[in-house]
């Protein structure tokens, strides 16, 4: 059990903490698409960019519609492809404008 | 198959979902919302999810602090099980050159003639507000606490959902592909990409960025056309910014999310006209050379994402909303010119009164389509 009692949660987005009950709610819905799911819940739109819980959302639409993983459409891989900081952008830009040394 | 309604409204975005709404709180009965993706897969789920009062026109101030004032009861009023997330941190809106600031001394006047709480702050006041803006060149700014950051994807969820609880059909993955019209040249059905039709005495065109393309159907060329804006997101990191800061004159807005991560979009003065929501890495350097510059402390935070989405923009910057007038029961809600998520409660009431006949909350009979042909434009001066 949780803390005060509550049921266990299984978290399937770690880096928004999204849970699979959340998750499967918003399936039940009619939410049944990769991206509306994203959209409306957050998973997959963290650090990791869902690297981890894409293929777990797959899954859970699968189970609940009979929808085999491959007719599902994935929502769009969106760059960068691993965080980047702001200042290392600005560094690029001063360096190809030459000298500026940011 | 062959079906029938009272009004069909072309485009799951936001506009679309508050209009369906609006209408069936007003006893509308049979109302079919076409979308053919996902809902606010469009310019609605795309945009920077700002709301603001400071605008720089009568009409676009009315539209936006009377569409605020809802939005602050949405989540009671559409009985939304979920958060629209309204973060009211205010708009710090600042200026870089002498005609810039004239002009915003203007606007404050306006907005504060409109009821808006609008005002002007000194480049220490902005300081204050946001302590790591650098205030190299500033030379003032204007602030309203009542503008902010909201969801837009649970902003239209709650539409959508309320509106269905009331019998309205909402159906996605369903393409309109042509629409009909009787001999009198009213609008009398929707075909649908399946061979589906669907008759009814009215049609709304929420669009959004391919709201021309809606308009083709209906024989009529809406004075719209949709440009590209790019836009990121950062990781999430500990408050640090409230109100949003934007500058015109770098064309860049930025704001902190309740979630914590930054959302920040620049405006491209060359982008060509069109349809593409493709990224670009340029857009990354110079967003990120912007606003470091102009808040360096900002250079450690992690970009995640990058997107881009469409504006679908009128020559005024103002949205055209009515009755097209030869073709009768064909409705629009288009052209906001990059401010269609925040004035959406507004409009969703303004259609519905529009459509049903009855009296309007406010007079619009200046956004009509008819103002391109009496050439009474009056130009928005405040967009990105």
């Amino acid at each position: 059990m949780g803390p005060e009692g509550s049921k266990p949660k299984t978290v399937i987005c770690r880096c928004e903490d999204v849970t699979v009950e959340e998750i499967r709610k918003l399936i039940e819905k009619g939410y049944q698409t990769p991206d509306e799911i994203k959209r409306l819940s957050r998973c997959g739109m963290g650090q990791c960019q869902g690297r981890t819980c894409r293929n777990l959302v797959l899954q859970e639409i699968g189970a609940a519609t009979g929808r085999e993983g491959k007719d599902i459409p994935m929502s769009t891989f969106r760059p960068p492809t691993k965080p980047v900081k702001l200042g290392l952008y600005a560094r690029a830009r001063a360096e190809h404008e030459g000298g500026d040394d940011r | 198959m062959k079906s029938a309604a009272d009004v069909v409204i072309i485009g799951g975005g936001v506009n679309g979902t508050a209009i369906a709404y609006n209408l069936a709180v007003r006893g509308c009965r049979k109302v079919v919302v076409l979308e053919r993706h996902t809902l606010a897969s469009g310019s609605t789920g795309r945009c920077g999810a700002g709301v603001r009062m400071q605008w720089g026109t009568e009409m676009n101030c009315r539209l936006a602090r009377d569409s605020i004032l809802r939005f602050e009861g949405l989540n009671d009023e559409l009985e939304y099980d979920g958060d629209i997330e309204f973060k009211q941190g205010g708009y710090l809106i600042l200026a870089y050159h002498a005609r810039q600031w004239e002009q915003f001394q203007k606007n404050v006047a306006l907005q504060e003639s409109l009821g808006i709480p609008s005002r002007l702050v000194s480049p220490a006041e902005a300081r204050k507000m946001v302590p790591h803006l650098d205030l190299g060149g500033l030379i003032g700014a204007t602030y309203c606490p009542k503008d902010g950051h909201i969801n837009p994807f649970k902003t239209t969820q709650a539409y959508a959902e309320a509106a269905a609880r009331r019998g309205v059909e909402i159906r996605k993955f369903t393409e309109a592909v042509a629409i009909g019209k009787d001999a009198s040249g009213r609008v009398s059905r929707v075909v649908l990409a399946n061979g589906d039709e669907i008759e009814t005495r009215v049609l709304v065109n929420a669009g959004g960025p391919y709201s021309q393309l809606v308009g083709r159907m209906a024989g009529v060329e809406l004075p719209v056309h949709s440009e590209r804006h790019q836009i990121l997101v950062t990781e999430p990191v500990a408050p640090k910014q409230g109100p949003m800061v934007l500058s015109f004159a770098h064309g860049l807005y930025c704001q902190q999310t309740p979630h914590g991560s930054f959302i920040m979009g620049l405006g491209d003065p060359h982008e060509p006209r069109g349809f593409d929501i493709g990224h670009s890495w340029s857009f990354l350097e110079d967003v990120a050379d912007k606003v470091t510059t102009m808040m360096p402390a900002l250079k450690e935070v992690r970009v995640v994402r990058q997107w881009a989405g469409l504006y679908n923009m009128t020559p005024d910057a103002q949205p055209i909303l009515g009755e097209i007038p030869d073709v009768p029961g064909f409705y629009v809600a288009i052209g906001f010119s990059g401010h269609g998520f925040m004035l959406a409660p507004t409009t969703g009431v303004l259609l519905a009164e529009m459509i049903l006949g009855q009296k309007p909350t406010m007079d619009i009979s200046m956004l009509t389509i008819e103002r391109f042909a009496r050439g009474e434009l009056i130009r928005e001066p405040s967009v990105v």
